[in-house]
Formats: structure tokens, C-alpha cells, sequence
């Protein structure tokens, strides 16, 4: 198993997944996902590597339907729900930094 | 044994008591307690009374409003409703109003339930106690000071305090059986695929699964079989035949072969009241013409590890759509990746937070191998100790929670204790089998008890067949009242 996860380390993942946090959050969230990590030692001596991986548990793959056209939620009432819209679609915040 | 579900069905569907009637005694029962309780996010009174109305007028013109008619049930809000706010007890989903109905909701109404409110439930069914709820904990109806388990702790209340004869929830990696053994009632979640889920909000997508509450056997029979089938909304619902719950009621166990889990009796705090009623759940089948005896089905021990690295690692995934584009709540950023933080930041609770966290750590570079792709290992270890064991016996008995509910507040600040109570229930959801919790009499506080039947692939017919012969042999066991029977 990898080392204990750090302060730095958890910073990181909450910048991978998006998510601001506090210096007291990063060290609350490094402590306690420590603690769950540790826990996950028990799997780390299990020999697996004859194991595959289960990712679903259902045989079913590929599952198709027919090409056929059928009725799909309204557009208005779906960007209803949006916070912000213009002409017809979703109005979102700067995407591109400012030209050099 | 007829529940208060059927009783209701046969009553409205013969003309002997109206749908209208029926519901006003559940919003009374509401009334009463629902302060106290939170079972509800929402209570739907106007919603529900029109739909009751509907019922009795198809009755009056001679029509059957269906094997449901006007039985009250309670939807976990994590189930969309059209037009109706659906939040999984999250800010981030604040002012969103679904426009469509989960297919388990169409197929409610079109079999005559009445929908009396969206419960309560641990943020994005994340936990295990309802206490990660954006507005505040459900509480247990047989003790205000305990949690009433989770993360369906919404349904398994309302349906324990008589708010609903009947409750929907999901398990991902107990949800639904848990919370239903800490409020004494009957909990099933079905075979992975049998139920579909779309309009379900997702959690972890190879673990989710609907399922029904009631209070007794016999009404959870009613209930799965009305909602279970294919749906082609759903590509992961099974296709071909679906068993009938309902077929096993009757049955008895005799000749049956019974395992019980000799790895989950052993498991980690698990309490002497909660080992010795399942030990006489075990006495009681065999003296019903069963065969019992221990078996060891090793890799469930690792569930736990493999659980919490895997649904978190989905979750990471189902919840990076959160994104304040589309629906539910936005913060204002300077550009948009200030505005995804701040959204994210400011409509996720903590425990989310933490799952997301851990979820994307295990799927990150350089630890997917060790910690993801070893749990999907883990999986298949599990997927075939069961199937060893399934090759000697027919179903397989276990405790459902090694305690009785606990004291609201007791793990919220110790995430892996939160995590090691799910440690009965998490194996059924790796493997896709069904299983459920029946009430098996009271500990040594005088809190419900619930023992867990665990079955193979759609093995719901005798599954079944177990739990009504527990919940005939429970009849003679000491244990609490149902609140809802006691309730002005």
C-alpha cells in the first residue's frame, strides 16, 4: 500500500475533484481518510494478481435499443431548471483565460 | 401475513373503505409526530389527496385501480418526481424540480398507490445514520434519541411510525436493510437489475438498487412485485423472467438447506443480543424443517475495503455532473472553474465531500493499482465464495447490523466506525444478489433486531419463503411494539 496521505496529497485530489476547501478542511480530511486508508491494509496482502477484476455484477454487455426517433424531454422545460440561459442554451461563467 | 399494505388494497378495491379515508388517518398519524420524527423532506398532503380522490372515483365507476389501490407510500427523495422538488437531502440540488417521474413512481400510480411524501435521507445516500442530511437527522420512532440507521432512514421511519403503509428507498451498501432492521421493519433490496432505475439519482451505478419497506413480509412481497421488471429506460434491468416475492409466502422452508455466515457472526462489534437472535432465527427455521448449519464464505470479510473503495470511486464519477451548469444551485466565480469550486464547495456536506475525496484519491495516477483495481479483485473473490457456497445451500442467514441503533451524534465525528457498520450488508450489493431484513425480536435495550435472509441472482421466491417463515416464528419472540400501533 502507498504511504499515508497528506496534507498536500488531499489538497491535491480536492483540486482534482473541483472542490475548495479550508486549511482546517484539508487537515480534518487528511486525518480521517487516513484512518479509512489504513483500514484498507487488510486487502494488501490478498495475492489477486490471477484475480480479474469484477467492474459490474450483471453478464449483460452492449445493451442496444432499435434506431428509432422517440419524444425526449422538452427543451424549455429542461432549461427551466438552469441556472442561467441564453438563446436557447446553458449560459456558463469565462471559460477561456485572457489573451496573452 | 396480510400487512396493513394488502389489508388496505383488498379494503378499497371491494368498496368497503376509501382511498380518501385511508389517507386521512396516515396524515393524522403525520400530524402527530412527524415534529419529532423528520421522517419527511416533503409531505405531499394536496398531491396525495388528489390521487386518493382518483382512486375512488375508478372504484365508483367499476374500475380496479390496481394491486396497490390506494395503499399510502412514502418515496425516498432520492426517487425524481415530476415537478415535485427532489433533493437527496443535498443544497446542491436546491429549487430543482424534476421533469420526468422515476419509472418505480409511474409504475406506483399506475398500480393505485398514493404518494404521501419524499423522505429524508443521508446526503446523496451517503451514510448510515440519516445524520448527513443538508436539513438535519431523521430520528429513530422507537427512541427520539437514536438514529433511525440510514442512509433510507426517511422510509424506514415513516413506514415504522405508520406515516406510510409502505416506504421505497435504495441500497447501495445497505440502505435500505439497515435502517429497516434499526426501525423494525421488513427491508429488501432486490437483485441487482430487477428493479429499474431510472429516475433514481445516482450514487454508485454497479451497487444501486430499489427496493421496498413495509411491515411485514408479506406487504414487501407486494410492493417488489409491483415495481420489479425490465425497463428499457435502464440498460443495466435484467431482461426475461422475474421472480414473484409473493410466490414464496406460502411455502414454508422445509428441505431447504440454510448457511449461516460464519465470517459475518464473527464480525468486528458485533453484539451479543443482535449473535443470539440470529442464532435463534436459525433455531426456528430448522425447527421448521430446515437444514442449518455454519458456513464460511472467507472474502466477505474484505467487503468493507472493497466497498468503500469502489462506491466512493463511482460517486466521484456520478457527482462530478454537479457542476452548477444545468440544474440546482450555482455560486458565482470569475471564470468557470471558480464557479464550479465555489458551487461544489458550497452544495456538497461533508461526508459527500469525503467520499468524492476518496473516491478520486483511489482512481488517481499512481494508486489506481493498489487501492480501485485491487478492490475489483476483491469483487470477484466475493462473486465466488458466494457461488461456493450457493452450490451447498439454498439461502444463506446473517445478522443485519451487528447493533441496535445507536445514539444519534455517536460516529459522526469517526467516518470508519460510520463505514464499519455497514459490514453485513455491503457483500450482497458486491455480488448483485438480493437480500432483506426481517424484525427478529428486541435487544437487550429493548431496540428491534433484524436478521438478514441472503439469496443468489434472482433468488427471490425463496428468499421469501425464508423471511415469512421468520416473521411466523419472530411472532413468538419478545419484542418492541410497532410505534405506528401505539400512535394517537
Amino acid at each position: 500500500m502507498p504511504g499515508r496521505i497528506s496534507v498536500a496529497d488531499v489538497a491535491h485530489v480536492a483540486r482534482l475533484a473541483r472542490l475548495d476547501l479550508t486549511e482546517e478542511e484539508l487537515e480534518r480530511y487528511a486525518e480521517q481518510l487516513g484512518a479509512v486508508l489504513d483500514h484498507f491494509a487488510d486487502i494488501a496482502g490478498l495475492d489477486l494478481a490471477d484475480v480479474p477484476p469484477t467492474a459490474h455484477p450483471l453478464p449483460l454487455t452492449n445493451v442496444f435499443r432499435p434506431d428509432i426517433p422517440v419524444p425526449s424531454l422538452d427543451r424549455d422545460e429542461v432549461l427551466a431548471q438552469a441556472p442561467a440561459v441564453e438563446d436557447g442554451r446553458f449560459r456558463v461563467p469565462r471559460i477561456l483565460g485572457e489573451a496573452p | 401475513m396480510t400487512g396493513p399494505g394488502g389489508a388496505i388494497a383488498a379494503d378499497v378495491r371491494a368498496g368497503r373503505r376509501t382511498a380518501r379515508d385511508v389517507l386521512e388517518d396516515h396524515l393524522g398519524r403525520i400530524e402527530g409526530r412527524e415534529a419529532e420524527i423528520h421522517a419527511f423532506n416533503r409531505v405531499l398532503a394536496d398531491e396525495a389527496r388528489s390521487a386518493a380522490g382518483e382512486v375512488d372515483r375508478a372504484v365508483a365507476a367499476g374500475q380496479d385501480p390496481g394491486p396497490l389501490a390506494g395503499v399510502p407510500v412514502a418515496l425516498k427523495d432520492n426517487l425524481c418526481t415530476r415537478g415535485i422538488p427532489t433533493t437527496c437531502s443535498s443544497r446542491i440540488l436546491d429549487g430543482w424540480l424534476p421533469p420526468y417521474d422515476a419509472t418505480v413512481v409511474s409504475q406506483l400510480r399506475r398500480a393505485g398507490a398514493v404518494i404521501v411524501g419524499k423522505t429524508n435521507l443521508d446526503e446523496f445516500a451517503m451514510g448510515s445514520s440519516t445524520e448527513n442530511s443538508a436539513f438535519g437527522p431523521t430520528r429513530n420512532p422507537h427512541d427520539l434519541s437514536r438514529v433511525p440507521g440510514g442512509s433510507s432512514g426517511g422510509s424506514a421511519a415513516s413506514v415504522a411510525a405508520g406515516f406510510s403503509a409502505l416506504a421505497l428507498g435504495s441500497d447501495t451498501g445497505g440502505s435500505i436493510r439497515q435502517p429497516a432492521a434499526l426501525c423494525g421493519v421488513v427491508g429488501v433490496k432486490p437483485t441487482y437489475g430487477l428493479v429499474s432505475r431510472y429516475g433514481l439519482v445516482a450514487f454508485a451505478s454497479s451497487l444501486d438498487q430499489i427496493g421496498p419497506f413495509a411491515t411485514t413480509v408479506a406487504d414487501a412481497a407486494l410492493l417488489l412485485d409491483a415495481i420489479s421488471g425490465h425497463d428499457a429506460m435502464d440498460s443495466t434491468s435484467l431482461p426475461g423472467e422475474v421472480p414473484s416475492a409473493a410466490a414464496g409466502l406460502d411455502q414454508g422452508v422445509e428441505g431447504l438447506s440454510i448457511g449461516l455466515i460464519s465470517e459475518l457472526m464473527n464480525a468486528d462489534g458485533m453484539e451479543p443480543d443482535v449473535l443470539a437472535r440470529c442464532r435463534q432465527a436459525a433455531d426456528a427455521l430448522t425447527a421448521a424443517g430446515a437444514k442449518v448449519d455454519e458456513v464460511s464464505v472467507p472474502a466477505v470479510a474484505f467487503g468493507v475495503t472493497a466497498y468503500y473503495l469502489i462506491a466512493p470511486a463511482e460517486a466521484s464519477s456520478n457527482l462530478a455532473r454537479y457542476d452548477g451548469v444545468r440544474y440546482g444551485l450555482r455560486v458565482p466565480g470569475t471564470d468557470i472553474t471558480a464557479m464550479y469550486g465555489a458551487t461544489r464547495s458550497a452544495g456538497f456536506g461533508a461526508e459527500v465531500k469525503r467520499r468524492i475525496m476518496l473516491g478520486t484519491y483511489a482512481l488517481s495516477a499512481g494508486y489506481y493499482d493498489a487501492y480501485y483495481g485491487k478492490a475489483q479483485r476483491v469483487r470477484t473473490l466475493i462473486v465466488r465464495d458466494f457461488e461456493a457456497a450457493y452450490e451447498r445451500f439454498d439461502v444463506l442467514l446473517a445478522p443485519t447490523t451487528p447493533s441496535t441503533a445507536f445514539e444519534i451524534g455517536a460516529k459522526t465525528g469517526d467516518p470508519l466506525a460510520m463505514y464499519l457498520s455497514d459490514v453485513c450488508t455491503i457483500p450482497s450489493n458486491l455480488a448483485g444478489h438480493p437480500a432483506m431484513t426481517v424484525p427478529f425480536g428486541g435487544g437487550d435495550d429493548g431496540l428491534p433486531i433484524g436478521v438478514q435472509v441472503l439469496a443468489p441472482a434472482l433468488g427471490e421466491t425463496v428468499m421469501f419463503r425464508v423471511a415469512a417463515t421468520l416473521e411466523r416464528a419472530a411472532l413468538g419472540q419478545a419484542g418492541p411494539d410497532r410505534p405506528g400501533e401505539t400512535a394517537p
